[in-house]
């Protein structure tokens, strides 16, 4: 047998991806992970608001092999499906779906299946669906600042070090990026901070400044 | 699986030439005793005389003398040999520091690295964008406990040549042993003992179309090196072993049927390669100097794109080539090459690195430029980053 490290089912989904693309109107969407960290998705929704049921999908690789063929099962795996049922898709279902990924690529291949259920969130904070309203605090945005990478190492700025302080104050969030300012990076970075903060429930402003 | 028609990455090894498979051929079937002392049997001194011949042929194209080669298993074990018999020579007598660069292939890096754990100190230089070593900067960190310099001729991902002739003179001024990995120059790029002023020149067979498992090492005479593949007293006793004799008159077959008409033809399909892809295809960046390259090597970074991807598509259709993107590497460590000379990831992400040897064709150089430029683009098509940035 041969050892090729992809099934058939991989390769096919990798040659023709299906519901590749951008999405002009979606109702919800997401990016996962970053150029510099290696691979990236991006998951657009279409979402029916009396049923809630997602009823067109569609997704952008930036990515190897893996990456792209699980974006494309992803995108077959949730339409027509409810917000409900589609946020439990795991990785595993999509790998099955695929006819099994090597284990070695299971963080390039999850990123689109964290990317199908960041676009769920994101129609639901946009909707106002949130039903736990947590307030947002140091803790959460951190939480969220380490899925944006640092892209002189890859890893992401939490775990790099680069953020050198957070402030959560009225509706006011305020990161400070242990950076120069006219570094090669440092508009990358804002766009990426803004993005992944701003469309929490209570937050209002996002600001981003870099100082070393 | 599928089928390669065209192969592109002979820097990683090379398929054996035909006329390299007939002069080893008796050394296995007629002539397979080992090489015995002059006293010995009849085709055990045939044995040693074949070994012979093939040491002093390679010598001659080294410049230097029989006994200043030493065969070993591939350039791995020469640049071990080479770095770890100096550090143990000198080591106690003259210092504990050595200096290489961050973009050195893995068998100096480790050993220097090995070495660094046992209590050595190493300063790795860094280079410029184009993978060049900054000479200045090479004097100032050679000290008086310096034992070694080891810097690459030619790198193995991005084809930069350094300029070692200079650096040799440099570490003969300060009196410091040089030693430089010659794995993707030898015979493709003038290298000698000669025109170089190295103490210690790794090189290797496998790279030049000649069979794996037999490698080479220059060592200069009186060259302080510690032996430590202890055994018998093979090789003037520099490393024991039996003699892979089939394997050095292999190596001496394949290093003779390189020419410089060879290497100015691959010269012509790595500039076609280059030029057509960089003026072809956008948002390419060229991956190493322009110039001061190896005759075989071209190197493109394709942005937006990642390199996994285009390499596996190129493979459908027939084509085999490398990427320093990390998701191809089976550690899924991105290219310290390219982040040496200053990249990023995303850099190193869409990196395709081509390598050219004697089976390649211009008419392949043309269809892999054909083929990489319709997959960039579909893969494109389908990137996030596709609208550009």
């Amino acid at each position: 047998m041969s050892k090729f490290p992809y099934s058939d089912l991989v390769l096919e989904h990798f040659k023709h991806p299906r519901n590749v693309g951008e999405m002009e109107d979606s109702d919800g969407k997401a990016t996962e992970g970053s150029p510099a960290c290696g691979d990236m998705v991006s998951v657009y929704i279409k979402v029916d608001e009396e049923t809630r049921t997602i009823t067109d999908i569609k997704f952008q690789s930036y990515g190897c092999a893996s990456n792209i063929a699980t974006g494309s099962i992803i995108t077959e795996l949730a339409k027509g499906k409810t917000l409900e049922e589609a946020k439990k898709i795991t990785w595993k279902e999509a790998s099955e779906a695929l006819g099994g990924l090597p284990p070695i690529k299971a963080h390039c291949s999850v990123l689109a299946v964290e990317g199908l259920r960041s676009a769920i969130r994101d129609y639901e904070e946009r909707h106002g669906l949130v039903t736990e309203k947590v307030p947002t605090t140091r803790k959460v945005v951190e939480r969220r600042l380490k899925k944006v990478m640092n892209p002189l190492s890859g890893l992401d700025l939490v775990r790099t070090k680069l953020v050198s302080e957070i402030e959560v104050n009225d509706g006011k969030v305020r990161v400070v990026i242990d950076l120069p300012p006219d570094h090669q990076f440092a508009r990358a970075i804002r766009e990426e901070v803004v993005e992944k903060i701003e469309p929490l429930w209570d937050v209002a402003e996002v600001v981003v400044e870099f100082k070393d | 699986m599928f089928e390669t028609s065209v192969y592109l990455d002979n820097a990683s090894t090379t398929r054996l030439d035909e006329r390299v498979m007939e002069a080893m051929k008796p050394y296995f079937f007629e002539v397979y005793a080992v090489a015995t002392s002059e006293f010995g049997y009849s085709m055990g001194i045939e044995a040693k005389e074949g070994l012979a011949a093939a040491r002093e042929k390679l010598a001659g194209m080294l410049r230097a003398g029989p006994e200043e080669v030493v065969f070993t298993s591939g350039s791995t074990e020469s640049s071990n040999m080479a770095i770890k018999g100096v550090a143990l020579a000198l080591g106690k007598k003259k210092g504990r520091h050595i200096i290489t660069t961050k973009i050195e292939d893995f068998p100096v890096l480790s050993s220097a690295r090995a070495l660094e754990r046992d209590g050595f100190e190493l300063t790795r230089l860094e280079v410029d964008s184009d993978g060049l070593v900054d000479l200045d900067r090479l004097g100032e960190s050679i000290r008086k406990d310096t034992i070694l310099v080891s810097i690459q001729h030619a790198n193995q991902e991005i084809g930069t040549v350094q300029d070692v002739e200079a650096i040799g003179q440099i570490c003969m001024d300060r009196h410091v042993l040089f030693h430089t990995d010659a794995t993707h120059t030898f015979r493709r790029l003038p290298i000698d003992a000669d025109r170089v002023p190295a103490d210690l020149i790794t090189i290797s067979a496998h790279t030049i179309h000649g069979p794996r498992g037999i490698g080479g090492l220059y060592i200069r005479e009186k060259t302080p090196l510690t032996k430590w593949m202890d055994g018998g007293y093979q090789e003037f006793d520099r490393r024991a072993g039996i003699e892979n004799i089939p394997g050095a008159v292999g190596f001496t077959a394949a290093a003779e049927l390189v020419t410089p008409e060879e290497n100015e033809r691959l010269r012509g399909i790595r500039d076609r390669i280059l030029d057509r892809a960089l003026a072809e295809i956008p948002q390419t960046t060229l991956n190493g100097h322009r110039e001061k390259r190896t005759p075989q090597n071209a190197n493109v970074t394709f942005h937006l794109v990642e390199g996994e991807s285009i390499t596996l598509h190129l493979d459908m259709r027939g084509f085999a080539v490398s990427t320093g993107s990390a998701c191809f590497s089976r550690s899924l460590e991105a290219s310290h090459v390219i982040a040496g000379i200053g990249g990023d990831h995303e850099r190193a992400h869409g990196s395709v690195r081509f390598t050219l040897g004697r089976f390649n064709t211009m008419e392949e150089a043309d269809a892999v430029v054909d083929a990489v430029s319709e997959v960039v683009d579909n893969l494109r098509k389908i990137s996030p980053l596709g609208k550009g940035r």
